[in-house]
């Protein structure tokens, strides 16, 4: 007998989403097989690295990147266009830290003027992220979405609590892409993607967030759902799962000890950079060989090693 | 694969003799397909037809044993291409690259490395388990090299990496006893390499330029009767050597063709050189699919953290979380003083937790109600832990007796709880803690200053 390649025929196809205007416009998604699979069929679109920047100094960043950042971080337009024109991520990730409540609760009118002018001094797509406070990124997200209208933006999230306010706000009126984030279950993911859909919502809007998580805090059950997301459509078919998956790996991994631990504390564990680096890495890869379309990083060394692992592997 | 009924009645003498215990030798046949009685209940089986059942019933994929002692460790006995349809069996496990042409000092700062990054999370030991050693071309110093890490007190197995069949049997007398593995066996010398590993049935390494040809050689292998094997997955780029991993693992579970029913080694170092970050991030990528020995180049604590913690987390129970008993637990020898804090009983976060209340020193009780096995946040979201159940449990498990001490200290993420906690505990002061377990040292010994000027004062 000889060697035959083992070939999985596939029933679904990940829906392409495109995100941002122009030339430097990307597309996530087409796939209809698991991550870098060429054997089985069309792997689609490459996984996209983008770069966090927040709308507030970056308090509890690791010294080294307060440093890089040092003549931008005070003001985000700038910030994107250091990152834009240093660091070439695929895409800019906003995160509007200053607007949580429990922070500097910053009015969503004022936060529509940042994103406002970040998107228009940038060519790369933008996604805007909130505070996770579900209220108040409901609020946020509604100004925030006509003041970017024409930017094609990916807004993170519309969660079970607040879908209707975000799906309306954000896709329907003014055309952005919507991410909709569910709590690392296949069903939850499922639901809210059918939510949105009965709201209105297209398909080809929708980016999935299922879930986010460090390695080695829970991650098992991220890997599960996204294999179960994926396989679900691959083998069944199932359109209700078809949106490409992002997920906002820098938002946990440099909040875990691994990467926040002092060096004082901790000497045998050595620089607390590269500890951040490699979980943000180690995260990265794992999502994104499970089946995540997206990921958003903030080291730029992390882009640099993700920007290569894929380009060998896709 | 499982053999159905029918198949097993084929190969029984159809006697019908009732020596089983069963009426005829169909039901016998029907009860051992369902794994309910052993085929040896029969006595009348012949050697061929029980050989044909073994083969037959056999794992799709080989469980093979190296190294001794402690460090004795099984690879493969997978049944299953994702973790959520069954519980993976056999971690991955990581090995470090020595070879003889590397010089006496980066060899000692490899050994040093490798002592240095040793730990435990979770209750799990966490090392690098493997000294791969690569023959580069001179023997002598090859020689000395598996001298020097055996004399070296590094608590590994070994692989051998060489395709010299002479060289590996001058190379086994020093390592006869450790159970290694010989990684090397290709298509011009593996009658050789089998004849060297047989008698001991050490774990041979099997090496092609292509899959085509590795398959080629395992058949040839197995001629020999050999079948204490691994694969090798070189391959030319990153992308060959992660089709071959996958594509071995799949063959061997999804197409049941045990030729490639064995563990793989992939050789990481290969890929990602000197970079530590890519080989954080390609060790990960093999973790998840299918690599069983994963060679990196070197260990530090940065690429160990995430890759050990990872494979943690992948080879668990996707059915149930792991959990600790629900009870007060003492920490640091905690008194009739000491304060108390509360979590959940989910195994990964008491351990994080126990583990910081320990590094602070400070004598504390630790109560652990029934969460569901869930983690802060979730059994907080899934309603398994609210004011009323931290309440109930701090009344009911008799810590009020243990200590006089009347301070609770809640989790940070669950701050929204205090409020219902102070109306059900009214004797007792309910302090919201740090978000992160890590920043419980500072806290725990404020507090404690705290609470000795306390009592001081009084
Ligand atoms: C894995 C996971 C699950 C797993 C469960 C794993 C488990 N055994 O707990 C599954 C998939 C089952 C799950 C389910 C759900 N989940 Co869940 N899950 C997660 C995830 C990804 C990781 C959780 C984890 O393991 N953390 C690691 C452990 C170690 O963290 P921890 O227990 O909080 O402990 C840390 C601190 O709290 C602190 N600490 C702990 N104890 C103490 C004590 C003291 C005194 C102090 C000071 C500190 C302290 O130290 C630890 C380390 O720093 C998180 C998201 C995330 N990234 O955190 C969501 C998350 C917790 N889940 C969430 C939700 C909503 C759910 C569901 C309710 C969804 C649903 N609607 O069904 C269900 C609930 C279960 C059910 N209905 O059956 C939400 C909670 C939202 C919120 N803010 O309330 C989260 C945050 C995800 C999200 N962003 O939406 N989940
Ligand atoms: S002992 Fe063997 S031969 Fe006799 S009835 Fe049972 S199966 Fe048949």
């Amino acid at each position: 007998m000889a060697f035959k390649m083992s070939v999985q025929k596939s029933k679904g196809k990940v829906q392409e989403v495109e995100i941002g205007k122009g030339e430097k416009a990307i597309k996530i998604g087409g796939e209809n097989v698991i991550p870098f699979y060429d054997f089985d069929g069309d792997i689609g679109n490459s996984p996209k690295l983008g770069i966090e920047i927040l709308d507030v100094y970056p308090e509890d960043w690791v010294d080294s990147l307060k440093e890089l950042y040092k003549d931008v971080a005070d003001n985000p337009v700038e910030w994107a266009k250091f990152v834009e024109k240093e660091i070439k991520p695929d895409f800019i990730c906003l995160r509007f830290k200053g607007a949580d409540p429990n922070e500097l609760d910053k009015s969503p009118e004022e936060c529509a003027e940042v994103a406002k002018a970040v998107a228009e001094a940038i060519s790369l797509p933008l996604v805007i992220a909130g505070t996770n406070n579900h209220e108040k990124d409901a609020k946020l997200f509604e100004k925030v979405a006509p003041a970017v209208q024409g930017h094609n933006c990916l807004f993170l999230s519309a969660t079970e609590e607040n879908y209707k306010a975000v799906g309306a706000g954000v896709a329907l009126a003014y055309d952005h892409k919507l991410g909709a984030e569910s709590s690392v279950d296949i069903n939850l993911a499922k639901q809210l993607n059918v939510l949105l859909t009965q709201l209105g919502v297209k398909g080809e809007d929708i980016v999935m967030n299922v879930g986010n998580s460090a390695v080695g805090y829970g991650f098992e059950y991220l890997v599960s759902t996204v294999d179960r997301i994926r396989l679900a459509l691959f083998n069944q078919n199932d359109k209700t799962l078809q949106m490409p998956i992002i997920t906002p790996v820098s938002f946990e991994t440099w909040n875990v000890k691994e990467s926040m631990a002092d060096e004082n504390d901790v000497p045998e564990w050595g620089s607390r950079e590269d500890r951040g680096i490699s979980m943000e890495i180690s995260t990265a890869a794992s999502v994104i060989t499970v089946g995540s379309n997206a990921v958003v990083l903030r080291h730029p060394k992390s882009l640099e090693v993700m920007k290569k692992f894929v380009s060998e592997l896709h | 694969m499982a053999l159905k009924g029918l198949d097993i009645f084929k190969l029984t003498p159809k006697k019908n003799c009732k020596d089983c215990g069963f009426p005829t030798c169909l039901a016998f046949s029907m009860k051992v397909a369902a794994g309910a009685v052993e085929i040896s209940k029969c006595p009348h089986m012949s050697d061929e037809a029980l050989a044909k059942l073994e083969e037959a019933t056999a794992p799709l994929m080989r469980t093979v044993k190296f190294g001794k002692g402690d460090n004795e460790y099984s690879l493969g006995g997978e049944t299953v291409l994702f973790r959520h349809e069954k519980t993976y069996v056999n971690r991955n496990r990581f090995a470090v690259m020595f070879t003889d042409a590397m010089t006496d000092e980066e060899i000692d700062k490899k050994i040093n490395n490798i002592k240095k990054v040793n730990y435990v999370r979770i209750g799990e030991e966490m090392k690098v388990e493997i000294a791969a050693i690569k023959y580069e071309g001179d023997k002598d110093k090859y020689l000395n090299l598996v001298k020097k890490i055996k004399e070296s007190d590094l608590e590994v197995t070994y692989m051998l990496v060489c395709e010299k069949p002479d060289i590996v049997k001058e190379a086994l007398e020093l390592l006869k006893d450790e159970n290694p593995i010989i990684y090397g066996a290709n298509k011009e010398n593996y009658e050789e390499m089998v004849g060297l590993v047989k008698d001991n049935k050490f774990p041979l390494g099997l090496k092609a330029d292509n899959l085509e040809g590795l398959y080629e050689l395992v058949e040839k292998v197995q001629e020999l009767n050999y079948k204490e094997l691994l694969l090798g997955t070189e391959g030319e780029s990153i992308k060959d050597t992660f089709t071959k991993t996958v594509q071995i693992r799949r063959t061997a579970l999804k197409e049941e063709d045990r030729k490639f029913g064995y563990p793989s080694v992939v050789f990481v170092n290969e890929l990602a050189g000197e970079d530590k970050f890519m080989t954080t991030a390609l060790a990960s990528l093999f973790t998840l699919r299918y690599g069983s020995i994963i060679v990196l180049n070197d260990i530090d604590y940065s690429i160990a953290l995430p890759l050990f913690a990872l494979r943690q987390n992948i080879f668990t129970d996707p059915q149930r979380p792991m959990t600790v008993e629900p009870d007060v637990y003492a920490v640091n020898d905690a008194d009739e003083n000491s304060p108390v804090l509360v979590t959940v009983d989910f195994a990964l976060t008491y351990f994080i937790v126990s583990g910081e209340v320990e590094r602070s020193k400070v004598p504390a009780w630790l109560a652990i109600p029934d969460a569901g096995g869930y983690s802060v946040l979730t059994a907080w979201a899934a309603g398994k832990l609210s004011g009323s159940t931290i309440a109930n449990f701090i009344k009911e498990s008799g810590v009020e007796e243990k200590t006089k001490c009347r301070k609770l200290i809640i989790p940070g993420k669950v701050a929204v709880l205090k409020g219902e906690i102070e109306d059900n505990l009214p004797d007792w002061e309910i302090i919201v803690g740090p978000d992160e377990a890590m920043h419980l040292p500072k806290f725990l010994k404020e507090l404690n200053e705290s609470i000795r000027a306390e009592a001081q004062g009084a």
